[in-house]
């Protein structure tokens, strides 16, 4: 199939691309610099280890692309995927609770060196997650974090005031409901198993995990039946 | 044989100290008072593993619960609202019950 821009007008860039881009609008208009690729400290640091660590054959550079490729692979189906089982299997809800580490994994998921906890919501408790520290975050089941779980403010906020962090990504925490917040500064991953919402009764457990979003395992939202994530 | 100084109810005070170093203890939760949650198990102790030592013996770590309003004087949020924080054996003393 023809693509409608690439034949049959007349415009044309005065200059020569070497490819063959011809849509219709003026460069000097969207031109955005490049992001500025500056060899900070820790960059510099970062590759001469690695280049040291291939230079001695302890590792390939193959290797270190399937690993970052495998670390983006990951993704919030992982943690939704729990929850749902947790939903529909009261069984492994309570292994899960009891010992996150063992119990996801005989969904197949490896915590690696750190351990699982995993909090749960009731109608008297709402868990959230923060890492005051750093940014730690169970990458093994959310995948990689928002910007914003890395950013000061809700790091520093979300311990100190957690209701009006909440009231500000829409969630509203009512008054006799306790608001438990978990710093992750150690040797723990946190994931909050959220509340399953009602008139999900008759639904599978693979239509259940479509509704479970990221945020909601984090603590800063709740599932909704009518605004599942896409 | 106790491995665990602390069992989950124990009162506990964190220690008010600013070591030079790599710590793990946030400083707002300094000399405050909390309550075990739980004890998570012995792990390599990361003060000594940012010096690039081995961590050894490793030290047990446990998650104390402290109540929003102790943390935060000017707290605003019910009175049980709260914050777990995972906290290392050394940084931790024996508080009274009720505390």
């Amino acid at each position: 199939m023809s693509h409608p821009h690439d034949h049959g007008h007349d415009h044309h860039h005065d200059h020569d691309h070497g490819h063959d881009h011809d849509h219709g609008h003026d460069h000097s208009k969207t031109f955005r610099p490049d992001i500025p690729d500056e060899l900070t400290y820790y960059k510099k640091l970062e590759i001469a280890v690695r280049e040291l660590l291939i230079e001695k054959g302890i590792i390939t550079p193959e290797e270190v692309r399937q690993t970052v490729e495998a670390m983006d692979r990951r993704s919030p189906e992982g943690g939704a995927r729990v929850t749902a089982r947790a939903w529909v299997d009261p069984d492994f809800k309570e292994r899960l609770l009891k010992n996150g580490t063992e119990a996801v994994e005989e969904l197949g998921i490896k915590m690696g060196p750190t351990k699982l906890v995993v909090v749960e919501n009731t109608d008297e408790v709402h868990n959230v997650i923060v890492c005051t520290l750093c940014s730690c975050y169970p990458r093994m089941l959310l995948g990689v974090p928002p910007d914003w779980y890395k950013q000061r403010a809700y790091r520093s906020r979300v311990v100190k005031e957690p209701r009006t962090v909440l009231k500000e990504f829409g969630t509203e925490i009512p008054a006799d409901v306790t608001l438990r917040v978990h710093d992750s500064t150690a040797d723990m991953r946190y994931m909050v198993l959220p509340r399953r919402p009602a008139g999900t009764e008759g639904m599978s457990e693979e239509d259940l995990a479509g509704l479970v979003g990221r945020d909601t395992m984090i603590g800063v939202a709740v599932v909704d039946r009518k605004t599942s994530p896409s | 044989m106790a491995q665990h100084r602390f069992q989950p109810g124990d009162p506990v005070t964190v220690v008010d100290a600013a070591p030079m170093g790599h710590v793990r203890t946030p400083t707002y939760c300094k000399g405050k008072s909390g309550v075990v949650e739980r004890v998570c198990g012995r792990f390599p102790n990361p003060e000594e593993l940012a010096m690039g030592r081995d961590g050894l013996p490793e030290k047990s770590m446990y998650r104390v619960r402290f109540l929003q309003t102790d943390i935060w004087p000017d707290y605003e949020g019910p009175a049980e609202d709260s914050i777990d924080i995972e906290l290392y054996d050394h940084w931790l003393t024996p508080a009274e019950k009720g505390a």
